[in-house]
């Protein structure tokens, strides 16, 4: 699976996730990740940039989430979600038990 | 608004040390006991994924509450070789029941060996969802739909 370029930066694709999973401003980003709120921001601004991101204002917080209109980002974020299937499923269909009905005697 | 460009197929393979017939079943008929549960699109959390065996059988998450969220249909049922199904949640995470909106996933299982399959998993036909998304929406200005396509070219070109 190939990631796309801006998503290259691991930090970059952490954020991208965390959005992916929940909409969020940057201070609930920069709780859940090592770095500082403006570390954050600055990544967000890439992000936002590249049409992976968009934000709106509700009141006086901004929420970041992904683009649902950007192709760049509906492709990214579904590179994402299969190559974590496939790694579960490849985990599941090699530790499955043989075919109960072909068990031997 | 010229014609959608199609956007590449996402692709991945991995190889697994048991029959096709098994590696078959584990994907279908125990779908729901591999796939990453955070990844669902109904409000209650994920009980359990379901892909009916057989041609024209519903794709479809169950919740923890008993709601079901459709996610697709099955198009090809060829066990223990060929799979294809639907892929109907759009960039919204949500499911259009729009034929004309779906993409497809096409899962083909080849044996190398008694005990080895391959498999092969291609999500295709990507456009439709984001084009199904954007006729509703309409297509927004700087920032929006056309220049997200440069980008994407750009992004696509630049891939090796």
């Amino acid at each position: 699976m190939d990631g796309l370029g801006l998503l290259g930066d691991p930090t970059r694709r952490a954020i991208f996730e965390l959005l992916a999973r929940r909409p969020s401003t940057v201070g609930e980003l920069a709780q859940q990740l090592p770095i500082t709120r403006s570390a954050v921001s600055q990544h967000l601004r890439v992000l936002k940039d590249g049409g992976l991101v968009v934000s709106q204002a509700e009141g006086t917080r901004r929420i970041y989430r992904l683009n649902p209109d950007g192709v760049t980002a509906l492709r990214a974020y579904l590179d994402r979600v299969w190559a974590e299937a496939l790694t579960a499923f490849g985990k599941t269909a090699q530790a499955a038990p043989t075919d109960p009905e072909q068990e031997d005697q | 608004m010229t014609s959608t460009p199609t956007i590449p197929p996402l692709t991945g393979t991995l190889t697994i040390d048991a029959p096709a017939e098994q590696v078959f079943r584990t994907f279908t008929d125990a779908f729901g006991s591999w796939w990453p549960a955070e990844y669902h699109i109904g409000q209650a959390d994920m009980a359990t994924a379901i892909l009916e065996p057989r041609e024209g059988g519903r794709w479809y998450e169950q919740g923890t509450d008993g709601s079901e969220c459709d996610w697709g249909r099955v198009l090809t049922w060829e066990p223990p070789h060929r799979l294809v199904v639907t892929w109907q949640i759009n960039g919204h995470w949500q499911y259009d029941p729009d034929p004309a909106h779906a993409s497809e996933i096409e899962v083909r299982f080849t044996a190398d060996g008694p005990e080895q399959t391959t498999v092969e998993l291609e999500h295709r036909r990507l456009e439709r969802l984001v084009d199904g998304q954007a006729l509703r929406d309409g297509i927004t200005g700087g920032g929006g739909w056309p220049s997200l396509l440069e980008l994407f070219a750009k992004a696509a070109t630049n891939q090796t």
